[in-house]
């Protein structure tokens, strides 16, 4: 490791190179951008949970003046089930291209069946309605519950669970030990079942995108998304046009928190420009945000923990279902794999159970699953420490993970910081404040694999010796901000002098999604290893100069040096300089990288939580709120804080009042801002922050993916400070003001106050 | 249906424009005017990425029709930098990471201006609470907050 020592820009809150752009509205985001002669697509979605698509007439929508193209599923690329998964990423085609139009069947209110491009907004509406769809109404189920009886009307007939048509898609288990004999050595043993409502990723920029094609086939994408890679290889399977043919340009992004790792529009605007021979342009509305894209699973889960008195885990057990939505896909490997990795527990089984049902296909959400799974564990965790009489913190550093332990999902941990998170709770004057009456405080941990996996990166001197770095992720979150942070102290020049720009898919190599909290991990790799080879370019170009040995010159403070005055007496040559030369003395100085990195490790945190409960209205209040996480090292402290306040945030809403309502149609009742209710500025308080660098030794500046984690022990955080305010454990999410009244008898108001 | 021909007046400059009657401000702004930096989250007056101010009136762009604004001052999220120099809170907005994705931004910015020109020493409940109709879902508001309040310490300053 080559950690950077008495750095300059790494850990400084530098501006952010596209801040400017946003804060005077220059930033161009997908649906902010226009085409001459374009034209706009609109979407004719299922009215039903689950219905057989008997036939589609499209013929009166095709003649209502203005409308120039009308697609369905015999448009988009088939990938036949019985020929086996065809995988991208995590995603299997075969469900992919019936997401994006429904083939036989329509599976949830909202499934798109049919697509039309017209003149206006309003004709493609209008054509819309026109199309007829004769649909055979199924029965449906939405609840897990229902979604696995017996006798529960089946989704996909072809897929079997136990020999059987059924909806549970697969099950997953993580096993360490035998728990029937560590359950024998506890003395104490707690077991509980718990239910969370499906939660949208809630970003505010609806999904949107610009598509022309032109007569050969070439294929222009403007859409915000997590990945313009993932946009280009999906569109061109569901459409059959090369990759080569497309070029995806990645739009500023409006938020995605997992939610845009999966393309809804583009394959039919693509689709809509051939026919029609436009550029098509398509913007979701927020119900059709709400109805059709994201959100999470719902889940129910079961999880028992078993201690020794003097508070050491024996054995733990733990079964997540999972709603994956109209097709298999839900992230039990998440909820399965995480929630219990912060403890070394010597005896452990973890389920995951997939279950299809009528509504959206989930799409990944912060750490997917994880966060379902750590609200039950660290309830019960919870529960064990009070019943072992046992500080929450104590009970948690007793069983902790640390180095060379084995997680139950596969490795054995390196160096990682989780104790330190639980200490510097623990230390926080937050956790050693007083309460007031009607208040309560709560602690949980979490933990999330994060990922490495694919990234390109190119790093250019420009004529007039600045340097323009091209990445190929977008950017959620400030990544652009760590990488000029890194590159300006490799180069030892101001940061300003640093230009950062995601590349689209012609343009630079090809890189992963972001998600997995991966970004300035993966990309921080090839950034660095370009910078090194582009330093490595001007020493010899500097040696050559001076008519020494390349390796007589050293590079510092952004010019080369003779590494001492043997090497000679020269003046330095600074990159401006060298720049200047640069035709004269070989050409341009640029150097790309491509890797498969690896070396992710994983990420914990420790969230100390407290509430007040208002006995009147039953609402529940965070009133302070302190993330401890293990940040690796916080490239740019300031973005790297923002994404623990706004896993945070989101963890809240989670908890107290972010969930999807079903009618008893089976649709979703409310699927706007206004109902569905996500945190405002009011409704929190300040989020205190404290980060722990304990650096991966498996990274050139020790860079941990830190976007996921903070999401995963908010709830438990939460519902911990309830009980703690209350005396009352609630076993579902959210914790919203009707449910909290409906605990709140007089004898638990009496105690609380 | 004919378009229907407004004079307006948008950050500062006479505008004339041509819409339909049933155009929302938003929808006049984004496309004809091509101003868009106001943003369209929800179409229901519930995120605000849209604000704008109506004669000085903080007001959802989505929630009034482009009519209306015959006559009025329009002020938008173009309209805040003076030339090259930024208004404060743009600068604090940097200065403090006060953003990630951006998209709510716009409508933050033009909120928070038009709180201190009503309340140039607002508590941080009363910065919550005018903020309250602009949602964002990446910073947890936390750094939002405190950029506004150090930029009204800092104007009151001045």
């Amino acid at each position: 490791m080559n950690l950077v020592t008495n750095n300059k820009w790494i850990g400084q809150r530098t501006i952010r190179p596209d801040g400017m752009d946003k804060v005077t509205g220059r930033a161009q985001f997908a649906a902010d951008t226009t085409m001459p002669g374009m034209i706009w697509g609109k979407v004719l979605r299922s009215p039903h949970p689950h219905a057989r698509i008997r036939s589609i007439d499209t013929s009166k929508a095709e003649k209502l003046p203005g409308v120039k193209a009308v697609v369905t599923a015999k448009d988009i690329v088939d990938f036949p089930i019985e020929k086996g998964a065809v995988m991208l990423g995590i995603q299997d085609m075969r469900w992919m291209c019936r997401n994006v139009m429904a083939r036989d069947k329509a599976l949830f209110p909202g499934h798109p069946v049919a697509a039309v491009a017209a003149t206006t907004e309003a004709i493609a509406a209008e054509a819309c309605k026109l199309i007829e769809v004769d649909y055979e109404v199924l029965p449906w189920s939405i609840e897990i519950e229902d979604a696995i009886k017996p006798d529960a009307p089946i989704l996909h007939e072809f897929n079997k669970f136990d020999g059987k048509p059924s909806n549970i898609a697969g099950r997953l288990e993580h096993k360490k030990g035998d728990i029937a004999e560590g359950f024998k050595k506890a003395d104490v043993i707690i077991e509980r079942t718990f239910t969370t409502r499906p939660v949208h990723q809630g970003y505010i920029e609806p999904h949107a995108c610009l598509i022309s094609v032109a007569p050969d086939g070439k294929t222009t994408i403007w859409s915000s998304s997590q990945g313009q890679f993932m946009v280009r290889a999906m569109t061109a399977y569901l459409t059959g046009i090369p990759q080569s043919d497309i070029r995806a340009i990645p739009a500023e992004i409006g938020g995605g928190f997992g939610g845009k790792t999966i393309v809804y529009l583009e394959p039919l605007a693509t689709l809509l420009a051939k026919k029609s021979g436009r550029p098509v342009k398509m913007v979701m509305t927020r119900e059709e945000v709400m109805r059709a894209t994201g959100p999470t699973s719902g889940s129910k889960s079961t999880v028992k923990i078993g201690a020794t008195k003097d508070g050491k885990i024996t054995a733990a057990h733990g079964t997540f279902y999972l709603q994956a939505g109209a097709f298999p896909g839900s992230p039990i490997r998440g909820a399965a794999g995480c929630s219990f990795t912060p403890y070394d527990i010597p005896n452990l089984l973890s389920e995951g159970y997939d279950v299809c049902s009528n509504r959206s296909k989930v799409a990944a959400y912060r750490a997917p699953g994880a966060p379902i799974g750590a609200y039950a564990v660290e309830c019960v965790m919870d529960e064990v420490a009070e019943a072992l009489k046992m500080d929450p913190l104590d009970f948690r550093l007793k069983n902790a993970a640390k180095e060379g332990t084995k997680a139950a999902h596969g490795p054995t941990f390196p160096r990682i910081g989780y104790i330190e998170t639980v200490e510097a709770a623990k230390n926080s004057d937050h956790y050693k404040a007083p309460l007031g009456k009607l208040q309560g405080r709560g602690v949980a941990s979490g933990f999330w694999f994060n990922a490495g996996g694919e990234s390109s990166a190119q790093v250019n001197i420009t004529e007039d010796g600045n340097v323009v770095v091209t990445t190929g992720h977008p950017d959620i979150g400030g990544s652009r901000a760590g990488i000029a942070n890194i590159c300006a102290e490799l180069l030892g020049i101001d940061y300003r002098r640093v230009s950062v720009i995601i590349g689209d898919t012609q343009t630079i190599g090809f890189s992963n999604l972001t998600g997995g909290s991966r970004v300035l991990f993966a990309s921080s790799m090839v950034v660095t290893q370009s910078t090194e080879k582009i330093i490595q370019t001007l020493r010899e170009r500097a040696a050559k100069i001076w008519e020494i040995d390349p390796e007589a010159v050293k590079w510092e403070q952004g010019a080369a040096h003779p590494v001492s005055p043997n090497a000679g007496q020269f003046e330095p040559l600074t990159l401006q300089e060298l720049a200047e030369k640069a035709p004269a003395m070989g050409g341009p100085i640029g150097a790309g990288v491509q890797l498969n990195t690896t070396g992710a490790d994983g990420g914990f945190g420790t969230h100390v939580c407290d509430v007040e409960v208002d006995v009147d209205l039953g609402i529940a209040r965070v009133i302070r709120y302190t993330a401890v996480q293990d940040v690796g090292r916080a490239i740019h402290p300031g973005y790297v804080e923002g994404q623990l306040q706004g896993g945070v945030a989101q963890g809240i809403g989670w908890a107290l009042n972010e969930e999807y309502i079903y009618t008893k149609e089976g649709k979703v009742d409310n699927p706007g801002f206004l109902d569905y209710r996500m945190p405002v500025c009011s409704d929190l308080p300040m989020l205190d922050c404290i980060m722990v660098e304990v650096p991966n030794p498996k990274h050139p500046q020790g860079v941990k993916g830190v976007g996921e984690v903070p999401l995963v022990p908010v709830m438990a955080a939460v519902a911990n400070a309830i009980y703690n305010a209350l005396g009352k454990r609630f076993y579902a999410l959210p914790m919203s003001p009707p449910k909290v009244l409906e605990k709140l008898d007089e004898p638990t108001r009496q105690a609380a106050e | 249906m004919a378009k229907v021909h407004v004079t307006t007046t948008i950050n500062g400059e006479p505008m004339e424009f041509l819409c339909e009657p049933s155009d929302t401000m938003l929808d006049a702004l984004r496309g004809t005017l091509n101003l868009t930096g106001s943003k369209e989250g929800c179409a229901s007056g519930d995120c605000g990425a849209c604000s704008i101010t109506l004669d000085d009136r903080l007001i959802c762009s989505c929630l009034m029709l482009a009519v209306e604004s015959e006559g009025h001052d329009i002020r938008t999220i173009e309209g805040m930098a003076q030339g090259e120099k930024l208004h404060p809170l743009q600068q604090k907005f940097l200065e403090m990471a006060a953003l990630q994705c951006g998209i709510c931004t716009s409508g933050m910015l033009v909120a928070s201006d038009a709180l201190l020109k009503k309340n140039p020493d607002p508590t941080e409940e009363e910065v919550r609470f005018w903020l309250a109709g602009n949602l964002c879902r990446c910073t947890g508001y936390d750094k939002i907050v405190r950029a506004v309040m150090e930029t009204a310490a800092e104007m009151r300053a001045q």
